[in-house]
């Protein structure tokens, strides 16, 4: 056989373990479990990193990440990483939350967290519903979306609006940097993946909390093939959750 | 108690000592939320903080938040406390319970009102179903200490610790609001009398040396997860084993056996050397562990004394575990004052000389 010499242009990270995903084909949390961990790789701070995952579709993210983790309660994630960050405050943390998870359980702890200025990244996806006990309504379930629990829609004079946390804890004086990214195609991630080292990049200067909401999907519980939610996601979410940073540091 | 002159001695709160104690033992980090009776807590440790560097003490915006801090901080492997009373103390089961299952080291503070609901903020026993049952969701325990003078608030927090870090299980200490308020006599501790626990599983950063550390309460197979359950049934078996602390005092002779515990004991204590003094043959059983019970010695004295007394701060909660401990051997009775009712010596009195 000849010879052929190849060059490696591409691999998994040495911080993501080999356990395959669980998550549903098309699904955004994927992408975003790989993008972070190719950030904390490139920045050779894995030994310095301890993430949270709470409860939610990425509950298991430790079986993923190959660093130090801890799973969290429903809502609780910013409290647990707070007090990771209090104890150790020369090292990287993060926590990774839904919106159920952050915006509906855990709004009073994702408020007072960035209100503290906590110096930690808070990863924020944003599917708009509740993917891991099926696909119930979401604070971020758009107006007239269908969801097990909204059959017919979400009617906001009845359930609400659909809540913009990005934009109020982007008012709070603890944020030091608030910006909405996404996942749907290989140039917005590339932009995520940006955010995400700046996150990191910024935890060192101790000057506040990073927070970066990723608008992402969930083609099973939008009832949708991968490809019809990441059109659907274009369509209706990004108008409602524009895309950029909503506070970006002072130098 | 006898000093000698070298020892550090005040006349403290009890809220106050605990708190300074928790300094002397090494704490690392406090989380807690305001509450009556027990705010002089976390007021002593903001005031005291800073001849403590590194100390972290922090007002979380709620008890769940502070007992979610607790989680993480002590994942991270920090000697960690937390106080409230009560209400908060429910506020905070979800998190114990995860704490329990993830293995997490941490002593806990409920000094205790009158409730249920809102209640009222006057001295109360009438959480020790929550203290010693588990409280939370699931199979689980707490080891659970009930201090009776002002000097075992201090005591116990350096007990509280060694035995949180010994079973990697959170441990409470169950108090009242007339406890945490009362001054006494105190010998605190040298700072540093508790050598800091290490923590190898804790999350601190995973270096190439080593496996990554996860703190889970997530074992989704049930088969994974009996077999945890069956890790936490082995060190709960192993607490009643080696950890069950209580008081006899006159227990030899006793035809009477007085049962209580916290404050109760101490009031308890008064009534026994009344009814002594009129000839009357009483003992009586103090436990200190509320969890693990002290079954074994009232099984014992269950072949000697006629009958048994339990008083408590409470509807009678405590006594449901001396019935289960005496099994049917000898009456058990009870008497209890509710709501934040201290019941007073001559009453106890006269329930006990109904039984002679
Ligand atoms: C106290 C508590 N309430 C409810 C649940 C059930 N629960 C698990 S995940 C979840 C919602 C998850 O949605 P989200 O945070 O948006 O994350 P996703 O699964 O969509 O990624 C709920 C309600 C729970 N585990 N704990």
């Amino acid at each position: 056989m000849r010879d052929i010499h190849m060059e490696v242009v591409y691999q998994r990270p040495t911080t993501l373990t080999e356990t395959p995903m669980h998550y549903c084909p098309g699904c955004g949390h994927g992408v975003v479990h790989k993008i972070l961990m190719e950030v904390v790789e490139e920045l050779g701070i894995q030994s310095e990193t301890i993430g949270v995952a709470p409860v939610g579709c990425s509950v298991f993210a430790y079986d993923y990440m190959n660093i130090d983790m801890q799973e969290a309660a429903h809502g609780r994630a910013s409290a647990v990483a707070t007090g990771i960050k209090r104890v150790l405050p020369g090292k990287y943390v993060f926590s990774y939350q839904g919106d159920g998870d952050l915006a509906a359980i855990g709004t009073g702890e994702t408020i007072h967290t960035v209100n503290r200025g906590e110096n930690i990244l808070m990863v924020f996806i944003n599917n708009g519903i509740y993917g891991m006990t099926g696909g119930q309504m979401a604070p971020t379930t758009l107006e007239g979306m269908k969801t097990s629990t909204t059959p017919f829609g979400r009617d906001v004079r009845t359930m609400g609006f659909p809540l913009k946390i990005t934009e109020l804890v982007a008012q709070l004086p603890g944020a030091y940097y608030v910006t909405r990214q996404a996942v749907y195609n290989a140039q917005v991630v590339r932009k995520l993946k940006k955010a995400l080292t700046q996150s990191f990049l910024y935890q060192r200067r101790n000057k506040g909390t990073c927070f970066v909401e990723v608008v992402s999907n969930c083609p099973s519980g939008w009832k949708m093939t991968p490809v019809e939610a990441n059109k659907w996601l274009m369509e209706h979410m990004i108008p409602y959750y524009p895309l950029g940073d909503l506070k970006v540091p002072k130098e | 108690m006898k000093t000698n002159g070298m020892d550090d001695v005040r006349l403290m709160k009890g809220n106050e000592a605990l708190a300074e104690a928790a300094f002397r033992a090494g704490m690392q980090a406090y989380f807690g939320y305001p509450i009556t009776p027990q705010s002089e807590i976390l007021e002593y440790l903001t005031l005291h903080a800073h001849e403590y560097p590194g100390v972290v003490v922090l007002q979380a915006e709620s008890e769940v938040a502070a007992i979610n801090m607790v989680y993480g901080a002590a994942g991270a492997g920090a000697r960690v406390m937390i106080s409230s009373s009560s209400p908060g103390i429910s506020l905070m089961q979800e998190g114990l319970s995860y704490m329990a299952s993830a293995q997490l080291p941490a002593l806990i503070v409920n000094v205790q009102r009158g409730g249920p609901g809102l209640g009222t903020i006057q001295p109360s026993q009438a959480d020790y179903f929550q203290a010693v049952k588990g409280g939370g969701h699931g199979d689980y325990h707490l080891l659970v200490l009930a201090p009776s003078t002002v000097q075992e608030m201090v005591d116990f927090v350096i007990e509280g610790f060694k035995l949180a870090e010994k079973y990697r299980n959170p441990v409470m200490i169950l108090t009242d609001g007339a406890l945490g308020q009362m001054m006494e006599r105190v010998v605190l501790p040298p700072k540093g009398v508790l050598p800091p626990a290490p923590a190898p599983w804790a999350t601190t950063g995973k270096p190439p040396t080593r496996e990554r550390n996860i703190i889970t309460s997530l074992f989704i197979q049930p088969e994974k997860m009996e077999e945890v359950n069956l890790v936490l049934q082995a060190k709960y078996a192993q607490m009643r084993e080696s950890d069950v602390r209580y008081e006899c005092i006159q227990t030899e002779d006793a035809e009477i056996m007085l049962v209580a515990f916290g404050l109760m004991a101490r009031i308890c204590q008064k009534v026994l050397e009344l009814a002594r003094e009129k000839g009357i043959k009483v003992g009586m059983v103090r436990p200190i562990t509320l969890y693990p019970f002290p079954t074994t010695i009232l099984q014992q004295l269950a072949e000697t004394a006629r009958v048994f007394l339990t008083v408590e701060m409470n509807a009678g909660q405590m006594v449901e575990d001396v019935r289960l401990s005496v099994n049917g051997k000898r009456p058990v009775h009870f008497y209890g004052r509710l709501g934040g009712i201290i019941p007073t010596v001559e009453e106890i009195l006269e329930k006990l000389e109904s039984l002679c």
